[in-house]
């Protein structure tokens, strides 16, 4: 690790205020950062320390909408009892981050604001239609993900909290990285009163993505024999050593068919 | 069987340290003043070392030294051997390239070693690391097994200007020729062994000191034999007499072969210790682990299997290339020729075999033993051949093994080796029935019903172990002796300590010693210790790798101790006065043979001490004695794996049902430990089969080079196993011991791919069967049944 | 340089640390609490598992200046002087380690697994929840026989 200066604010807009700083970094849950400063692929000046600031961490379901805090681990998202019975596939995904370690500390909303490609959070987001809320406007997650751990976020806008609408059904099905155990494909389906949508995360290039023509016959017909027969391009897909993108595709059609038929 | 004897079932003794974070390892040991060192490693594969200028970087903070392969050859540090002469078909020794400590000149792989930081602290190393100024010259590589001896490929060593190590081989080709001839049916096949990252989960470390007082080192590594390193280190590197270093290897958190080697950072940690005037510490990080650690396997082979009309196999035919990385490690020319050739009989009755084995340079990490070592690579090929023997004569596989059984012993096979002993139909017999292998017809359809794939693969591995007859091995080129030391001390109130050259890493040599001891002597293990790991205290000892540390280190101790009853039966003569002829020794008690007369031992060994019942010119006073046992054969353990998996044809996934593993290790000391040495050893192979693959890229980058790409086989990919034994008791040893520390790594990737295989219908697939993989086999030959 | 106090194991703690300093290396180095490993450098092998504020977490990837307050917990923290703790006496009974190098990572695993999924944990669920500790020894046969033995001791010790 290259040295750094330690702040651990207290209040959103102290943190806000020093991660303003081009040189800074927020931490979160730290477990993407940090591993990436040990291996001295990251260099901030500066590191802000989200865990002292109060007030960002829950899970709360009221008028038809989960709100989760952006310090909330992935522990208490996976183990909360009104996310799952609001949405239980959201509380399922948080299951499948990582491991049991990582997730007592990582954050939902350190996850979402790296906008890692294979991370599985920002599936959820884009399928759910969540709305990312900083501490200084809401984006929709349609405009929140913009590229590769590229995100709408400005130098030093902190995420407070995602805001995820309750799908009449949805369901999230992940295949994992035999190695790293991200996703080489994760399919998040959700099903709500203005239609289907499905978000992929893990096999575009870009990062997350949504699957019109999964979407389009899908909302016709909420089956998986509806979309079998449709074969994806594999343009815009990832091709490493564990999956190419001929692979992804296919996979991508098969665990949607998978989140289909699980859908609750 | 007493409670704590041969047999039992006895908890270890060494566990208590581990499970309350006591163990004390290489990179728990701190010396006062100690430096930390930071290597600077070859980015390129293959590129000349124009210049290195490091002064910016000698100016950074804390920074102590900097050293290149300059120094070392000032100071006239010799480099890293390989100790296995190998010769070529025609006559010519194998071709050594330079591999120095630092690279002089060149680099050849990424990862070779180019400089080392030695700073106040790990932090400052790593600063000034990258302040070091290197001009390469990049050269083409030479990266993929196949392509080595291609014409035109990039040379790694000038004095190998084919990149050929060796061309060796092994057998009869004139008689297997013939066996070709006469063939009903010649089945073919091209196996790939792939390469593998070894992965102890503790990283290697290394602390180099120096006392400048008595001009004399000592080197705490991660080693699994401190004695040969010292060796080595002495009287090849030149860092110092042996009377002049002492190697010390603690607690070592596993090897699997990768610590056998003598590498460039532990020598340069020691050979620095004396330079900067104080300890060096150098702890590898993972991605170094992935990087310089010796890989193995890595083969390419062609194999025929010459078969008559009823099945009966004829001869074999191999050709195999096998990658030995960029440098010769310490015992990489003998994996894939001595250890891997007379092996490939297997269980059979084969009358002609002929094995030839090109050993090649390319731009990779150096390949030596790992887990099961050139044998892993000889079952796999001939348990794929005959399993598509079988399918391609249309026999049952299980039917076809047996018919083609060596059935009486000792049975000398056309590649050197001589099977001693065993009984392969029993321990087939068990596993079939453990692995209701009747009822696999049964499983195959109601997988179908759920539009799953099942099938199920036999493994009928043998391999050589308790290496070795030391003037066997030293016929076909060995530099050492595979002996081993044991010495026992009979402390003068009873209790005894044993020094061992044999090393544990895991294998609870701490435990298993002790029951013999307690056995052989009727004391308490909790009266026995078991010193091993120090070049001060061991008097000599070649350490443990090749399943050797109960077959030769144990029978070492045997020997020893049968000294030591010799002796005691004379003290208690003089005690009970009684001719030392008519002492029996039973039970922890002397008895004079037809009296009521009796000693027990701790007395017998206060008496040796205090000598005041015998007279000191007659008998020496006190009980200590030590032994070399030199084995007389090598071991054949041997057994049947079945395994048994379920495909998802829609995403390739296999999930392995059953694994049911009967083995045939001769005596056992501690049935427990001994399940768990075969339990680690198939999970490795399983991996091997399922997960594992070193991948480089075409200019020789590592694209595996941590655990987010290289696939550790962890819980959920693994099964619970089902385990028996069979039992033929090794001749060759007082123990009757065989072995067990490589069979499941040796048994399980043919049983797995062999289950694969039957569950897709075709023979193409190759290790590791990942899901892309499965997958891809699935689509290339029945696209239309993978659909879901 | 900045000053960092926690409680290890019971006993406050406070020490001057480099803002760098992983809770891992001040276990390792400040304190001399050498039993919490590292294995990787990816946050993946699991050797370092402690816990903190009693959960489970890498110790690779804390940073030991963020943990002021903590409440940590380490393999030298679990066993009663010579008595060990049921989840260490089921890892020896049931021979769930071999060299000992992932075994402090996996107990603290382990234990964390009993608190949050009971006493009586299936094969299939141990193995689940194993998915962020490595064992290159056992296979982990006898790693999963030793925690559903150690989680029903851990219930009849309450």
């Amino acid at each position: 690790m290259y040295p750094f200066t330690y702040h651990r604010p207290d209040s959103v807009s102290a943190a806000a205020k020093l991660a303003g700083d081009a040189e800074a970094k927020v931490m979160a849950g730290g477990m993407t950062l940090l591993p990436t400063m040990k291996q001295r692929l990251a260099s901030p000046g500066a590191i802000v320390d989200l865990n002292g600031v109060s007030g960002l961490s829950g899970v709360t379901v009221a008028g038809g909408k989960v709100t989760i805090g952006a310090m909330t681990r992935h522990a208490d998202v996976h183990t909360s009892a009104e996310l799952r019975k609001a949405i239980p596939a959201l509380a399922d995904l948080a299951g499948w981050i990582g491991d049991p370690m990582v997730r007592h500390r990582g954050t939902i909303g350190g996850s979402v604001a790296n906008n890692d490609p294979a991370a599985d959070y920002p599936a959820a987001c884009m399928a759910l239609g969540a709305t990312i809320v900083t501490d200084r406007r809401e984006i929709a997650a349609e405009d929140f993900f913009t590229g590769l751990f590229d995100t709408a976020l400005e130098q030093g806008e902190l995420i407070t909290k995602i805001v995820f609408p309750v799908p009449q059904k949805a369901a999230y099905q992940k295949f994992r990285n035999p190695a790293s155990r991200y996703a080489i494909v994760g399919v998040f389906v959700a099903q709500t009163s203005a239609g289907v949508r499905v978000a992929v995360t893990g096999a575009g290039e870009s990062g997350v993505f949504r699957v019109k023509s999964f979407e389009d016959a899908l909302s016709k017909d909420f089956s998986a024999k509806a979309i079998e027969a449709i074969k994806l391009p594999t343009d815009g897909l990832n091709s490493d050593i564990h999956a190419d993108a001929v692979y992804r595709a296919h996979l991508i059609n098969v665990m949607a068919r998978r989140a289909v038929d699980a859908a609750k | 069987m007493s409670g704590t004897g041969i047999g039992a079932r006895v908890q270890r003794k060494e566990d208590f340290r581990f499970l309350t974070g006591k163990g004390n390892y290489t990179d728990d040991v701190n010396r006062y003043g100690q430096t930390h060192a930071a290597f600077l490693r070859s980015p390129h594969a293959h590129a000349e070392i124009l210049s290195i200028d490091a002064a910016a970087a000698l100016a950074m903070p804390g920074v102590v030294a900097i050293f290149t392969g300059d120094d070392l050859a000032a100071d006239k540090i010799g480099g890293l051997i390989c100790g296995w002469m190998i010769h070529s078909k025609d006559g010519e020794p194998m071709k050594a390239g330079a591999h120095p400590a630092l690279a002089q000149g060149k680099v050849r792989y990424v990862g070779d070693h180019v400089a080392v930081v030695i700073a106040e602290t790990l932090s400052q190393a790593r600063d000034a690391l990258e302040k070091i100024l290197v001009d390469y010259k990049v050269l083409p590589a030479t990266v993929a097994t196949s392509d080595a001896l291609k014409p035109g490929a990039p040379v790694v060593h000038d004095v190998a200007p084919d990149n050929a190590v060796y061309r060796w081989a092994l057998g009869n080709e004139a008689e297997t020729e013939a066996a070709f001839a006469k063939a009903a049916h010649v089945t073919r096949m091209d196996i790939v062994n792939n390469r593998l990252i070894p992965n102890p989960m503790e990283p290697r470390a290394a602390v180099g000191d120096y006392d400048s007082g008595n001009d004399a080192f000592t080197l705490y590594t991660t080693s699994q034999n401190p004695h040969v390193a010292r060796l080595v280190l002495s009287a090849f590197i030149g860092i110092a007499p042996e009377h002049k270093l002492r190697v010390i290897a603690p607690d070592v958190g596993g090897g699997f072969g990768s610590k056998i080697f003598i590498y460039a950072e532990e020598t340069v940690c020691v050979w620095a210790a004396k330079k900067v005037g104080r300890p060096v510490k150098w702890t590898s990080d993972r991605t170094e682990a992935f990087l310089a650690d010796a890989h193995g396997r890595d083969h390419v082979t062609h194999a025929e299997l010459a078969l008559d009309a009823a099945g009966k196999i004829l001869g074999l035919r191999v050709h195999t290339t096998a990658n030995l990385g960029a440098y010769l490690s310490t015992f990489s020319s003998s994996v894939p020729t001595y250890l891997y050739a007379p092996l490939l009989s297997g269980q059979y009755d084969i009358p002609a075999i002929y094995c030839e084995v090109d050993g090649v340079y390319t731009n990779t990490a150096p390949v030596d033993a790992y887990r099961g070592a050139g044998r892993p690579e000889a079952t796999f090929v001939i348990e794929r051949i005959v399993e598509v023997a079988a399918r391609e004569l249309g026999k049952d596989p299980a039917a076809f093994r047996r018919q083609n059984f060596v059935t009486s012993f000792p049975h000398q096979t056309p590649v050197i080796m001589c099977y001693d002993a065993g009984d392969y139909g029993a321990a087939l017999d068990k596993a079939l029935s453990m692995a209701d292998y009747a009822g696999i017809g049964a499983r195959k359809a109601e997988s179908a019903r759920k539009g799953m794939l099942r099938g199920i693969g036999l493994s009928a591995y043998i391999e050589a172990c308790g290496i070795a007859p030391s003037a066997a091995v030293g016929s076909l080129g060995a530099g050492v002796g595979l002996w081993e030391s044991a010495e026992v001390r009979v402390n003068p109130i009873g209790t005894v300590e044993i020094l061992t050259g044999s090393h544990s890493h895991g294998q609870g040599h701490e435990t298993t010693f002790a029951q013999l001891v307690s056995e052989r002597l009727g004391i308490s293990i909790d009266n026995v210790s078991i010193v091993h790991g120090d070049t001060d205290k061991v008097q000599m000892g070649m350490g443990t790798y090749g399943s050797r540390s109960g077959a030769v280190g144990m029978s070492a101790i045997v020997k020893a101790l049968d000294k030591i009853e010799a002796k005691a039966k004379k003290v208690a003569g003089f005690v009970l006065e009684a001719s030392a002829d008519d002492i029996d020794f039973k039970d922890g008690k002397f008895t004079v043979r037809g009296t009521d007369k009796e000693i027990d031992f701790a007395s017998v060994a206060l008496q040796a001490y205090i000598a005041h019942k015998f007279n000191g010119q007659e008998l020496e006073p006190g009980l200590k004695e030590s032994a070399f046992w030199d084995p007389t054969n090598f071991t054949f353990p041997a057994g049947v794996h079945i395994c048994e998996v379920e495909i998802d044809p829609a995403t390739g996934v296999t999930r392995i049902e059953r694994w049911t593993a009967v083995d045939d290790f001769g005596n056992v000391i501690n049935p427990m430990i001994v399940e768990g040495q075969v339990h680690g050893g198939i999970a490795q192979g399983v991996g091997q089969a399922l997960l594992e693959g070193a991948v480089y890229d075409a200019t020789g980058q590592l694209v595996t080079a941590s655990y987010m790409d290289y696939a550790m086989p962890r819980a959920g990919d693994l099964p619970s196993y089902q385990i028996g034994m069979t039992q033929t008791v090794c001749p060759s040893n007082p123990l009757g011991i065989k072995g067990c520390g490589e069979a499941g790594a040796i048994a399980a990737p043919p049983a797995v791919i062999n289950a694969i295989t039957d569950a897709l219908g075709h023979e193409d697939i190759a290790m590791p069967a990942t899901p892309l993989a499965v997958w891809r086999a699935i689509q290339k030959h029945q696209p239309r049944a993978a659909a879901e | 340089m900045a000053t960092v106090s926690m409680s290890v194991n019971g006993k406050l703690v406070s020490r001057d640390i480099d803002p760098r300093t992983l809770l891992v290396d001040f276990l390792r180095e400040h304190l001399r609490l050498t039993g919490t490993h590292v294995g990787c450098d990816t946050t993946q092998c699991g050797c370092c598992t402690v816990h903190v504020d009693g959960k489970a977490m890498k110790s690779c990837t804390l940073l030991a200046i963020g943990l002021e307050g903590a409440q940590i917990t380490t393999i030298e923290g679990l066993a009663k002087g010579q008595e060990l703790h049921p989840m260490q006496a089921a890892f020896r009974e049931h021979h769930g380690l071999q060299c000992g190098f992932c075994t402090p990572g996996m107990i603290m695993a382990a234990v964390d697994m009993v608190n949050r999924k009971g006493n009586h944990l299936d094969d299939q669920t141990i193995r689940e929840e194993l998915e962020g500790n490595i064992c290159r020894c056992t296979g982990y046969h006898n790693i999963v026989k030793a925690i559903h033995s150690g989680a029903e001791a851990m219930g009849a010790a309450k």
